[in-house]
Formats: C-alpha cells, structure tokens, sequence
C-alpha cells in the first residue's frame, strides 16, 4: 500500500498545477500567435484531428520530458544494453539518434529468467525452425497457418500451466480483446479488479456485458459488489446475469504486489462466478518451477476457468495462450476472432516458447531451469530489502520480481531517469496516466541474468541518485557495523 | 347536569363570537373591517394550498434483507460458460509439416498451397532468412518490453523510416501484431460522438475498432459508391453541426471478405465534396497493387497525400508478421502516446522487422515479381471460367481468388458445409489444399461464404492447371445434387 505523506501530495499538487498553468500561457501565446499569421490552407472545413484539451498533457507535460521515454537500444534486451544517444535541436519536440551507444545496466526490460539475448540451447533451435518453416506462416490458424509447432507448444503449455488443453495467440494483447468478448456478451457481466491492465479494460468494452470494478485485491469487496448485483441483476430489466466473470491478474505489472489468489477463488466459488487469471508477469517468473502464482499460492489449478499469460516476459518470445478445459478451448478455436483472422504465430517464436518452457522444466538434460528460478527469486528479495533498508518506498510483495519506487513528485521522474542514465543504469520511469496523477514511479524488473555485481552496482547508482533527487521518503537503517562496534563498547 | 354542559356550551359559543366578530387592530383594509373570522378563512386557504403542493403518497422503499439477498444468491443460475461442444466445432484445420510456400508438406504428402497469403513468394526467400539469423543472433527472439520502455531496437526505427520512404510519405509506425494495427488505430482518432462511414463488408479488426471507438457507425453497401455518396449526403445535408465533428470514411483496399478493390478515385472526389477524412486498411493490396507494389493509391494513380491515414498488416505480401499505419508527422505522432495497441503492448520482435526491411528491398529492386503475380491470377481466371456451380466473385486484379456458388442452399451453414467438403475431398484426393470463409460469431459481416484462393507468385503453371482442373473435378460430383 503506498502511503503518501502529507508534505509530498501538497509539493506535487503544486508542481503539476505550476506545469498547468505555464501550459496554459503558453497555449494562449500560441494561439495568439497562430491567429495573427494567417492559417488555414487545406484544412479548411474539417475538424482538427486532436482537439486543443485532449493532447494539452502530450504538448505541455510529456514532451518536456520526452528523451525518458522509448529510449532506442542497439542491442539484445539482456542484462547490459547499448542505449542510444539521442539529441535535441527544438526543446525535446522531436528527438534524432546519433551512432553512439552507451552500455547500461538493464533494471527495465521484461526479461525475468534471462531469455532475452541468444541463449545456448533456444538461439540454434531457433535459427533450425526458422529455416525449415521461414518467418511467418502467412495465414491464419484455420487455414494454412497450423503447423506442428503449434499443435507441440499447445501440449506443451496446458501441461506445463496444468490444465486439460490450451490455444495460442501471436499477441498477449489480443489475446484479452479477442477472448472475453467470446466468451462474455450482452447481458452478462464483467467484475474486473480497479488497477486491470489496458488489454483486459478494451475486451471487458469490446465484449458488449456490462462491467463492474472492485477495489484492488479486496476479497471483502468484491464479495459486495458479487452479492449486490446479483439481487439487483441486469440494469433496468432487473432480468438476472447470464453469467458472471471476475478478471483478476497474477502480478499487478504497476504495483509488483501478488493477487489475494486463494480467498478471490473462495469467493467467486461461493456465488458460482467464473474466474478468469491474467498471468502476463507472473508465469515463468514465480513458483517453485515457474508455474506462476497458482503454484506460489498453493491453489488447484482446476479452481480457476480460465488462465492466461503472455510469452514476451518470462519466455523471451512474443504471443498468449490461454489455458482451460478441453471444451471450452474447443468453442474458443471455433469462434474467437483471433484464431479465425489474426495471422498465426510467427514458427521460430514458438520455437523459443518451446524450448524456454523445455529449460525450465529441465528437460533439456541440464539444470539450468531451476538455476534461473532459484537466481530470479533471491534477486528480487535481495535487492527489494536493499532498497527498503536504504529508505525508499518500494511497493510490491516478496518474491515479485517487480518493484516499483515511488517519486511522486513530477520533477523527480526526469531528474530520476536522466541522472540514473548519466552514470550508466537505465531505469523505466512511469507518471500519469498509466498510474494515478500524484503517484508517479520508477519500476525496476529484475532478471535472472542478472549478477550479484550488476546488483551491486544498481544499488549503488540509485542509492546516490536517490539522496540526490530526495526520494528516501523513509529513514533508512543504520548499516550493520555500527551496531556491532556499539556491541563490543 | 345537563343545564351546567348548555351553559359552558353557551360561554363558549359567547366567547367564540365575540372573537370572530372582534375588530383586530382596528385596521380597515380596502373597506374591509379585520376580524376574527378572517384569520381562521386565510389559514384554511393556506391549509389547502399546503396540501395541494404535497406529492402522492408513495410507500417508502425498504433495501432488500441480507438474508433475502442470500437467498437470491442460492437461487441463481448461470449459463455455462461455453454453449454445447457440436460436431462442426470439433473439426481441426490439417497441419502442415514444413514452411508454407507455394508447396508444402501435410500428413507426409506434398501439396500445393493456396491457403497462404504469400503473395509474393517471399516465403523460404534465401536473403530473407539470412537477415533473419542475423537479427536472432544479436537481438534474440523477443523484445521485452514495450515501446516506451526500452523494448525499441534500432532495427523497429530502420523498418520505419523505410517503410516510409517506400510510400513516399512523411513517417510511419510499426505495430507488433497485423490484426491489431487497424483496432488501434481507429479509436486513436475517432472518438464519442465523431461519424464514421464503413463499408458493411470490412474484416473483423475493423468493426472491432470501429465498436471500441464509440462513434456512430453508419456502413454503406458493400463497394457501392453510389450507396456511399446517398449516406454521406445524408449525414452532411442541412447538419450545421457537421463542421465541427470530425468525419471518417473507413475502407479497405482489397476486401477480404469478397475480394473485391475499393475504386479510391471515386472516394477521394467524394471525400473532398464532404470534407471527410480516409482511413484505408491495405493489409492485402500492399506489395500488390500498382506498378511497384506501393497499394492502391499508386493503382488509380492517386497522389498519397491524399488519404490521410494508411494502415496495413504485413503478414502478407511481406511474409513477415505485424503491421504498420503511415500517414502525415501529425497522425503518426498523435498514436505513440494513445494508441492502446502501441502504448501497452511489447514491441515488434526484432527479427520480424528486419524481415520486412528485407522484403520492402527485395520488392524495390524486383518489381518484376509483381508481373508473375498478375499473370498467375490472370492464369487462374482462365481456369476457372467454367467451373460448374461456381463464380467468381472478386476483382480480376485482386490476389484473393474467391468463389461463390451460383446457388445458395439458404443458409451460410449449409453454403459452408458443401464448400468444406470440396475443400477436404480436394486435399485428399488431388492433394490441393485450399480453404473456405470461416466466420466467427462475432463477426457482423453478411456476406456470402465463399471459397479464397491465394495467389503466390511463387506458383508455377502447372500448379495453376492443377488447381483449377481439381476444382473442376470435384466440384463437378459434389455439386451435382446440389444444381
């Protein structure tokens, strides 16, 4: 839970309403400017594409601090990258890459078990895969775009996740928009959790059921918002709900904390609600073997409808998969618009899927794969007590590779970045409006590949920088030595 | 007794008169003398106003009972959630053993493939794949992470800038999925209360975009300009408030549900007359149509600034996976940060996109593939023209060959049946694969079912022969019954 102090949320306030109004002076100027040259041309009779309120925040807030953003690399996402340099003519308005290239520690990618550079066993089963089958199947599922990769990977992930069966996308994305509006339509209703990601908020809208929120990781809520929609039913009619679906995900990717799995799965069992698991961060990445906050929880897999997760974070890949029972995989290869008209999986990428998922297991002959999660987990818990000790406000729950440290303040989200790729770290910074207005943080992703060193010396960077910026919002704790030398006196 | 009650009722009724008939303050107001009785006149009248302007009674709402609540918790039934498993549901497509070029490998026999949209031939290209290991070995398989958090690789920022110059307009984007480029694109720019015209046969993406946008949605008749211009006069006419609103008119190049081609000349005069804007999905025209495969504009000879937005997937012609949107810096900027398919999904995997910089190369310096193409569809008309029970039903130029029957049974699912027996007894007995329209039940359009054809140019003549002589064949017997 992140606890604002007082002094913090009235400094913030006040620096974004500084921001607004010298955006808004700048807006009159600009407009001032613009009626006294004439304008016009070929845009006369149309409405403008954007109108002057809905980009202000892009215009006047975002593109001053635009060069923290989409930072280009020259290289795998691994645990070094080469950053790209890039320079300004006009105030940050457009940004143009030069040829030169930093290495930087990686504290941003997605790459939880270390898949992401050329590994020993995928790459050259990769590069085997992608001769013998090229690129892209150029078709989509239903007709010519199934080939034996797919039908393995699609065995491989329901044994692996432990569910009866399992169907596969070419993007985690589409995955959540092309899904629930099949299995959810008019007249059903859809209770998500508040801090959802974009995906399941578009197919939960695309879908056509009414949607509901509950507060986030609440089971005593969302019991409410379950028992009073139920009596009420559907609005207006009052009909009662063909079916009810809560969507909840395995790791909050804003928040690192871990879902309240086991007491949700209670509730929703009590009122016969279906549920759906988003596992998008915390597949491969949590788990004694990887199998996700299921196994970390101690929850039966058949207790949950339907799980789904993403191949682009633990497995170095790209696509979704969703995971349930025979049936229901059945009617969801007849109807779900992705299967029937999204091009099918790239093959080399199910390659990579395949042989990630294989090393994890250790089918592969080595031990790799518990090397990797044993690594994965003491990196996390290693670094996330570092940094409270240290007296930052870190979010997140032990074990969650995630964690992200909260700035507040909108000044510090450049001030963090910039100063942090200055001496060669390069960290991810998130502000409104992924996260709430005042809330604004940087997100750290640990990965396997990463070194007791490179830890280290990230600790050591943001630990600097962080008494440089003022974001040790908590006293930190005395190191050790000192309470030894008051031992011996 | 009974004299004491008659002199207390005498008193009081004394008392009584007295104080009606008692001057009050001796007021005389407009000649009228303020007594007692007055007062107690007014107050009955403010009496009955009081009760006039006092609403009916209505009993007061009671919320239900927490035992209630249970109960109707208990009571409650829901659907399951996926309707009874039949028959057709359980078919599953065949599985093909190698890269699906113009011949491929299913159940240990070779075929030939008109089931992928290869339209160039790209797949299996030596060059292709050559870029491809490269890329694989610098930058791995994925890219984790999204665009705005270090998941953009100097290859995603080549591929733009050429896919740009090869379409000779300012600056494009790259989306990492071909399906989600057109449903990311459209809600970026339309939103509540903006018109959109489409065309009723658009692809799912695009009635997909077009329902997340939550504009009004208006569709014309399929490929009918004049039903185009009858709607956009319609919405235009007398609207004082039509100025202010932003207007689109959504199409697409070659039409996946029937094959047909959009005539953009006639739509771009038409959205000059009304002061629309053109959103155009090219995912099957582009490396296609015109004289060095730069889509529909270069085919009517249309200048590209002309349509304001372009967008297309590239797991076509390009033999790759993905897509991308080009237009002016102002569109292309405005969707880096509210686009929801760019801004909150990973990135394009590397390898992908140095594979369409590949093929945009291969497709500059050899224009003559697209010759071939044309000839082999040209070939395939000619096939067939008299296939019994058939038409065709698409453009002469368009890749996708699709097939109607002259007769319908009735019903989408009986059309469908008769041509999924075709296209299974074509596999097995000729080995021909080719496919028919599959439709989602999600899907709006309302088109017939069909058979589609895609034409490589990687397909020889005999492959030609082969498919139409089969087809001819086995429609021949199967629809015997049926003429």
């Amino acid at each position: 839970m992140v606890r604002l102090p007082y002094l913090t949320a009235l400094t913030t306030l006040f620096s974004y309403g500084l921001l607004f109004a010298f955006g808004q002076m700048r807006d009159f100027f600009r407009k001032l400017i613009d009626w006294s040259k004439s304008k016009g041309k070929d845009l006369k009779g149309y409405a403008p594409i954007c109108l002057g309120l809905e980009d202000f925040y892009t215009r006047r807030l975002y593109l001053r601090i635009q060069d923290c953003f989409s930072r280009p690399i020259a290289s795998a996402p691994d645990a070094w990258i080469d950053v790209v340099e890039r320079y300004s003519n006009d105030h940050n308005k457009t940004l143009h890459r030069t040829s030169n290239t930093t290495k930087c520690l990686n504290l941003g990618s997605y790459n939880y078990l270390g898949f992401a550079a050329a590994d020993e066993y995928c790459t050259p089963l990769v590069i085997e895969s992608l001769k013998k089958y090229s690129a892209s199947t150029c078709s989509v599922r239903v007709d010519g775009g199934t080939t034996n990769l797919h039908t393995e990977l699609e065995e491989l992930v329901a044994r692996f996740v432990g569910k009866p069966a399992a169907i596969l996308f070419g993007m985690g994305y589409v995955t959540n928009s092309a899904i629930i509006p099949a299995l959810v339509g008019k007249g059903g209703l859809i209770i998500s959790d508040s801090l959802n990601h974009n995906s399941i908020v578009n197919g939960a809208r695309g879908s056509g059921a009414s949607v509901r929120v509950f507060q986030h990781n609440s089971p005593s809520h969302l019991e409410e918002v379950l028992r009073e929609q139920i009596a009420e039913g559907q609005p207006r009619t009052h009909r009662p709900w063909k079916k009810i679906i809560v969507i909840v995900e395995g790791i909050y990717s804003m928040e690192g904390e871990l879902c309240n799995l086991p007491e949700i799965i209670a509730v929703c069992k009590k009122y016969k609600a279906y549920t759906y698991l988003d596992e998008a961060h915390s597949i491969g990445a949590v788990g004694k073997s990887g199998r996700g906050v299921c196994e970390l929880l101690g929850v039966d897999t058949a207790d949950v409808d339907i799980m789904m997760g993403t191949f682009t974070k633990s497995f170095g890949s790209c696509g979704g998969y969703i995971a349930a029972s025979k049936e229901i995989i059945q009617y969801l290869k007849h109807t779900c618009p992705a299967h029937l008209y999204a091009t099918s999986m790239s093959p080399p990428a199910v390659q990579q899927v395949i042989s990630a998922i294989k090393v994890i297991l250790g089918e592969d002959g080595s031990n790799r794969g518990a090397q990797k999660l044993a690594s994965i987990r003491q990196n996390s818990n290693f670094f996330r007590s570092e940094l409270q000790k240290m007296g930052f406000e870190v979010l997140g729950d032990n074990d969650s590779p995630v964690m992200p440290i909260m700035l507040y303040n909108p000044a510090k989200i450049p001030a963090f970045s910039r100063e942090c790729l200055r001496r060669n770290v390069a960290v991810v910074t998130v502000a409104f409006p992924a996260t709430p207005l005042l809330l604004a943080r940087a997100r750290i992703c640990i990965s396997a590949s990463h070194t007791r060193e490179d830890l280290m010396k990230g600790l050591d960077v943001i630990s600097k920088v962080g008494d440089l910026v003022g974001i040790k919002y908590f006293p930190a704790e005395p190191p050790k030595h000192v309470e030894q030398d008051k031992k011996t006196l | 007794m009974a004299s004491a009650v008659m002199n207390m009722t005498t008193a009081a009724l004394d008392w009584v008169s007295v104080a009606f008939d008692a001057p009050l303050a001796r007021a005389v107001v407009f000649g009228v003398h303020i007594d007692g009785h007055l007062v107690v006149e007014v107050l009955l009248v403010a009496v009955i106003l009081f009760q006039l302007t006092r609403k009916s009674y209505k009993p007061p709402k009671k919320p239900l009972t927490e035992k209630e609540i249970d109960d109707l918790c208990e009571e409650w039934v829901p659907e399951p959630l996926h309707p009874s498993i039949s028959e057709d549901m359980k078919a599953e497509p065949p599985t093909l053993e190698s890269a699906a070029g113009p011949h491929t490998i299913i159940d240990g026999k070779e075929v030939v493939n008109f089931a992928s949209a290869n339209y160039l031939g790209l797949i299996g290209n030596e060059k292709i794949i050559d870029s491809c290991v490269s890329s694989l070995e610098k930058y791995g398989v994925g890219s984790c992470g999204p665009r705005g958090f270090y998941g953009t690789i100097d290859v995603h920022l080549d591929c733009e800038e050429r896919i740009a110059k090869f379409m000779g307009t300012p600056d494009s984007i790259l989306y990492s999925y071909g399906i989600s480029t057109i449903f990311s694109v459209i809600p970026a720019f339309c939103k509540k209360g903006d018109i959109i015209v489409a065309d009723e046969g658009v692809h799912w993406g695009v009635q997909n975009g077009l329902h997340l946008s939550r504009s009004t949605v208006v569709y014309f008749k399929h490929n009918d300009m004049k039903s185009l211009e009858n709607t956009l006069e319609k919405l235009t006419r007398g609207n004082k408030q039509a100025e202010k609103i932003r207007r689109y008119i959504v199409v697409e190049a070659v039409y996946q549900n029937s094959g047909q081609i959009a005539p953009l000349d006639e739509i771009v005069q038409l959205k000059e007359k009304y002061h629309f804007r053109v959103i155009l999905d090219e995912s099957h025209s582009f490396g296609v149509l015109g004289n060095s495969g730069r889509g529909l504009a270069e085919y009517y000879g249309v200048p590209v600034e002309k349509i304001d937005i372009i967008t297309a997937g590239m797991g076509n012609a390009l033999a790759t996976d993905g897509g991308f949107c080009t237009g002016s810096v102002r569109v292309v900027d405005h969707q880096r940060l509210s686009s929801s398919g760019y801004v909150f999904s990973a990135s394009l995997p590397p390898f992908l996109a140095s594979a369409a910089v590949s093929a945009v190369n291969y497709l500059e310096g050899n224009p003559s593939v697209l010759t071939s193409l044309r000839s082999n569809i040209a070939l395939l008309w000619k096939g067939l023209s008299d296939v019994p029970g058939l038409t065709i039903g698409s453009h002469p130029l368009s890749p996708i060959v699709f097939l109607k029957l002259k007769k319908s049974t009735g019903s989408s699912k009986g059309d469908l049946e008769l041509l999924n027996n075709i296209a299974d007894r074509m596999l097995k007995e000729d080995s021909v694969f080719i496919v028919s329209t599959k439709r989602s039940v999600l899907d709006k359009c309302r088109l017939p079912v069909g058979i589609r054809l895609f034409v490589s140019a990687g397909h020889s003549e005999s492959d030609i022969r082969k498919v139409s002589d089969s087809l001819r064949r086995v429609a021949t017997t199967t629809l015997a019954e049926h003429l």
